[in-house]
């Protein structure tokens, strides 16, 4: 790993100075994708700025209907908090599932949806649950925030301060996982929510995105049946050695109806 | 050079690191506490795993100066003054829960995390779902299982003794 410096400020202000000021300057929250990556030297950052300090973006608050997660709150502490088991059990389940135990205990939600790795698994519920992120700047919609693999709205020196999830009638998620890395092979997000029905298909293609015929599949009939008469292209999804994209195509398809069924 | 403070196995240090330095790093490198391995170094493996306020972390994905200020247990931590193992590490000799040993610091620490958040207790199935971010590759698993299913009966004061392996 190329040294750096360090740097841990007490609030957003201080922290978006030094992001700011230094282009080449990385925030780091949990560190659980930011260090394996500079230990391959993929980034060579002048400093990291380390926003475990900042208390005000540490947790999970019920705000009407909806809950807000502050972006520092670790993956353990979403699937543990009893507010987000409450309001949207789906979401507490994808946090318990995140990677393992020690990974849980440091990555953060934050990071999770900024960083946007096509196998994660927060962002396919940021947009499944229409959700809002919140920067030092500006409110961003999920369907405008996240374009493409490792690709967000998010502009440099701008900071992610929270993410808003409106709570939905119902939800569920399910996913196939790499045995070895425990990354989303391909993974279904189905929520019923005021702005209609949602599902985001993670981890097959080179981004989240929202399955068109599934919604409107669903929005006939909810059901497992439903959803699972739709197949999915293979054109343009991941094919790798663990996985074709024909294979990564059909479990799209078992992932969603197992997403349906979990929500009942 | 910048300075990290950070108090392991109950004793306080004052550390210089560099930005870049990991944890394992300053608990191998500079405080000579050799117990805790780097296996992967990809933040796979779990031969890295030491307590970090009281959670499970794997200390090759951590900065040393991101523990500034933390309590961290490592292996070195466990038996008492006199040499009186903890009850895991009473259990993992017990049932023979390691064969080259590797692995067996961040499997001891992972476990102990795991059955102290879990004072319900854990079934075999739910040991093995939380061994996931710890690689034994001697595949020992089995005894490793064991262990922790008798420690957790003695951390958790349902039996005084550890139950002895079966012959």
């Amino acid at each position: 790993m190329y040294d750096f410096a360090y740097h841990k400020p007490t609030s957003v202000a201080d922290a978006v100075k030094i992001l700011s000021a230094d282009p080449d300057a990385r925030p780091i929250s949990g560190g659980q994708t930011l260090l394996p990556a500079l230990k391959h030297r993929l980034n060579k950052p002048t400093a990291v700025v380390d926003l475990s300090g900042i208390a005000e973006l540490k947790g999970v608050k019920r705000q009407g209907d909806k809950l807000v997660i502050g972006a520092l709150t670790k993956h353990m502490d979403v699937a543990n908090s009893p507010e987000v088991q409450a309001a949207i059990p789906a979401l507490a389940q994808l946090a318990s599932g995140i990677g393992d135990i020690q990974v849980r205990n440091r990555g953060t939600i934050g990071g999770s949806v900024a960083n946007n790795d096509p196998a994660a698994d927060y962002p396919a519920a940021v947009l499944a649950l229409d959700a809002t992120v919140v920067t030092d700047k500006r409110r961003i919609a999920a369907d405008d925030f996240f374009q493409g693999m490792f690709t967000t709205a998010l502009e440099p020196g701008e900071l992610l301060i929270a993410v808003e999830f409106p709570i939905p009638e119902k939800a569920g998620y399910a996913k196939m996982r790499n045995p070895a890395s425990r990354y989303v092979m391909a993974g279904a997000f189905v929520a019923k929510t005021k702005s209609g029905i949602r599902v985001v298909i993670n981890g097959a293609g080179p981004g989240v995105f929202r399955q068109a015929d599934m919604e409107k599949a669903l929005t006939a009939n909810w059901s497992a049946d439903s959803v699972g008469a739709v197949k999915q292209s293979a054109d343009g999804l991941n094919g790798d050695i663990h996985g074709s994209a024909e294979y990564r195509a059909h479990l799209v398809t078992v992932m969603a109806k197992r997403a349906v069924t979990a929500a009942g | 050079m910048p300075q990290v403070t950070l108090t392991v196995n109950g004793k306080t240090s004052t550390v210089e690191v560099e930005g870049r330095t990991l944890l394992v790093e300053l608990l191998r490198e500079k405080l000579r506490l050799t117990g805790t391995h780097v296996g992967c170094d990809t933040s796979q493996c779990g031969a890295c795993v030491v307590h970090v306020d009281g959670d499970s972390v794997k200390s090759c994905t951590m900065l040393a100066l991101q523990a500034d200020g933390a309590t961290v247990t490592t292996i070195e931590g466990l038996a008492k003054p006199d040499g009186t193992l903890h009850p895991m590490q009473e259990a993992f000799r017990e049932y023979h829960a390691l064969q080259c040993g590797f692995c067996t610091p961040g499997m001891v620490m992972s476990a102990i995390d795991l059955v102290q958040k879990h004072p319900q207790g854990l079934s075999e199935k739910e040991i093995r779902e939380g061994l996931e971010g710890n690689l034994c590759r001697c595949t020992g698993y089995h005894n490793i299982v064991k262990a922790i299913a008798a420690a957790q009966d003695v951390m958790h004061g349902r039996r005084s003794e550890l139950q002895p392996a079966a012959e």
